[in-house]
């Protein structure tokens, strides 16, 4: 019974995306339309003539009216087609396909980091409060949350690509060359991309932690005789998992789509770098799929956390916490 | 003086609380034992000490928490010395514990089931079908219905007074010799406080555990304790055995909690109060007698310096000069 209300409720929130997912597609449509510049001039370059542009415009279907483009577009996704790129001169799908396992490698890959070691850092803050312990963690989440991505990643290649010549400094590594080249390729946009991530878990889980550890029932698993570690491994962090799901949720949304800036400093070929070059080639239809493929991703992510918070904490009860 | 039949003695105990950079005294001299099998009340109202002096017990204190001098022995051995290690032996297995709020003394987010085998298999070798079987079994003994359906619920699923005996089949998974509870019936309802009594009275004859039992409220150990020790401010004001205190009180705060009990066939109207509140740790009088800003028609001359226990009759303890010329006030002369 408890597993068919599970699937009701995700149903349900499958469903409710349908206007999430239509409105984005209205406003994103319009966004393209509303930059300046031409994607027919843009692609021939400064020296085609008015002709030779007018032309390419008429065959990209970018003389018809807005309206009737929207609803050709509409029309398209409804088909699940989300267009073709005269830029890449392949169809946007491929696109994706082709740069969102990069994307989600190196999002897993970060999030692996910065929840071990922020989690656990918080922890160590939360249980030794008020020690060097603290202290050290504390200034450092406050460095990680402060320092500019670019500028982290620069100073990382300066230093173990430059000078240490430890990890290479940009590009992705290929898979056929050893795991080890492939990893090494992941290092640097990793913990470049892990840095603000941490800090913040450290920072809501010292906090979370701390508010548990009063509870009454610490108090009562210490009266059992359980081992300290045992009490906050289990019975302490648990309870305090739900704000960390939150963050959780956030961090995992905007990896997935706002790595642009680590993507670029490492020429990593993922999903953040197709948008930014797309938009600076005025490419709207690879813009308009890959925008609306991220607004998709970060709503099933927050359906994920939604269904997790359950999981952690059974008070809640779907549903009810929906909507 | 400690024979045998002391399961627990502590002795001149004193606790102090560290406070910025002032240290507050909570617990002073406090000395009692707990006889095998026997039930000891200790009564007074909130921050009197009763509740920092169990807890020193297991060494549940705060970390700000500091035992100035003093001595906690459980069958001849020195708790205050002993190893963490040690103590979680003795922690849950041979010294149990129930708390107040049985609304949040168990752990939210796992199920009645997880918590109670986790304690029954921390101090006994059993396998998690084997501990489940005897997690039903004590949920029977304290009085829980359908146990088989129930220990699969969460603490949120269970009422305040089935909590507490879900928490009460905690502490008694492991037959201890001792059972402290802490005040395990203020946060309930009456009539529920009295099954809950009720209760433990009956798994005190059953396994034969000894109790000592923490309560503002003189009426509820009435008929459980077979001794008593009132406390005020820190200090034992009085201590004897039950009967002999409700027989004959001596101390003025005893008199006034035992004045206070409301009988159901006394139709006087007013409910007699103690005027005041308890002071604050920081504001307690060091070397006067701790109860007298709350009796001021007593003239100081009846108190003593430095007051002291003395033993008034066998085994029957009373603290300061006080109680010989106390007189109790009205009602009416209060207004």
């Amino acid at each position: 019974m408890k597993v068919n209300r599970l699937l009701k409720y995700t149903a349900k929130r499958i469903v409710d995306l349908i206007p999430t997912l239509f409105l984005v597609a209205v406003i994103i449509f319009m966004i393209t339309r509303m930059i300046p510049g031409d994607p027919a001039s843009t692609m021939l370059g400064p020296q085609a003539s008015v002709k030779e542009i007018n032309n390419l415009r008429e065959q990209m279907g970018l003389n018809e009216p807005k309206l009737h483009q929207f609803i050709e577009y509409l029309k398209d996704l409804v088909h699940l087609n989300v267009g073709y790129s005269y830029v890449y001169k392949r169809p946007v799908v491929d696109l994706i396909m082709e740069r969102f396992p990069n994307t989600i490698i190196l999002t897993l890959f970060a999030l692996v980091i910065s929840l071990v070691v922020g989690v656990t850092a918080g922890i160590i803050s939360a249980v030794k409060k008020g020690t060097w312990w603290d202290y050290v963690f504390t200034i450092l989440s406050l460095v990680g949350v402060s320092v500019p991505v670019f500028w982290l990643g620069i100073m990382l290649v300066l230093f173990f690509s430059v000078e240490l010549g430890w990890f290479p400094s940009t590009g992705m590594g290929d898979i056929s060359l050893g795991f080890s080249d492939y990893f090494s390729h992941l290092i640097l946009p990793g913990v470049t991309l892990a840095t603000i991530p941490m800090a913040t878990f450290s920072r809501i889980t010292r906090s979370s932690m701390l508010e548990v550890l009063e509870q009454n029932y610490i108090k009562t698993a210490k009266a059992k005789g359980l081992q300290a570690r045992w009490i906050i491994c289990k019975h302490a962090l648990k309870n305090a998992m739900t704000p960390i799901l939150t963050v959780l949720g956030m961090q995992v949304s905007s990896m997935l789509g706002g790595a642009v800036l680590t993507e670029t400093i490492y020429s990593w070929p993922g999903m953040g770098r197709l948008i930014v070059d797309a938009i600076n080639k005025r490419d709207f239809v690879v813009v308009q799929g890959t925008v609306l493929f991220l607004a998709l991703l970060f709503v099933l992510v927050n359906l994920a956390i939604d269904l997790l918070y359950k999981v952690v904490n059974p008070k809640i009860s779907l549903g009810k916490v929906a909507k | 003086m400690s024979d045998d039949s002391n399961l627990l003695s502590v002795k001149d105990l004193s606790i102090d609380f560290l406070q910025e950079k002032t240290a507050v005294r909570a617990v002073d001299q406090v000395s009692f034992d707990v006889k095998k099998g026997e039930v000891l009340g200790i009564v007074g109202e909130s921050g009197s000490g009763k509740s920092v002096t169990v807890t020193s017990i297991l060494k549940l204190l705060p970390e700000n928490a500091r035992y100035t001098e003093g001595s906690i022995s459980f069958k001849s051995e020195e708790l205050l010395s002993m190893k963490e290690k040690q103590l979680r032996k003795l922690r849950g297995n041979e010294i149990s514990m129930i708390f107040q709020d049985p609304m949040t003394s168990l752990n939210p987010v796992f199920t009645v089931e997880n918590q109670l085998v986790e304690a029954i298999r921390l101090h006994a070798k059993l396998s998690r079908k084997k501990a489940r079987q005897e997690a039903i079994r004590l949920l029977q003994i304290v009085g829980i219905q359908e146990p088989e359906k129930r220990i699969k619920l969460y603490p949120h699923e269970f009422s305040g007074g089935m909590r507490q005996r879900v928490m009460i089949a905690m502490a008694i998974s492991s037959s201890p010799s001792l059972l402290i509870a802490d005040e395990p019936t203020t946060a309930l309802d009456v009539t529920v406080q009295k099954q809950i009594i009720d209760l433990l009275k009956e798994l005190q004859q059953k396994i034969n555990t000894s109790i000592i039992f923490i309560t503002h409220d003189l009426e509820v150990v009435a008929d459980l304790a077979d001794r008593l020790l009132i406390m005020y401010g820190g200090q034992i004001v009085e201590s004897g055995p039950a009967k002999t205190i409700f027989a004959n009180p001596l101390h003025p705060y005893t008199r006034l909690l035992i004045e206070a009990i409301p009988h159901g066939n006394k139709k006087s109207g007013r409910l007699p109060t103690i005027e005041g509140n308890v002071p604050s740790l920081s504001e307690i009088p060091q070397d006067v007698c701790r109860f007298k800003e709350r009796i001021p028609w007593i003239p100081d001359q009846a108190h003593e310096i430095n007051p002291k226990l003395r033993e008034v009759e066998p085994e029957h303890f009373v603290r300061c000069t006080c109680y010989k010329h106390f007189w109790m006030k009205e009602a009416h002369e209060k207004k």
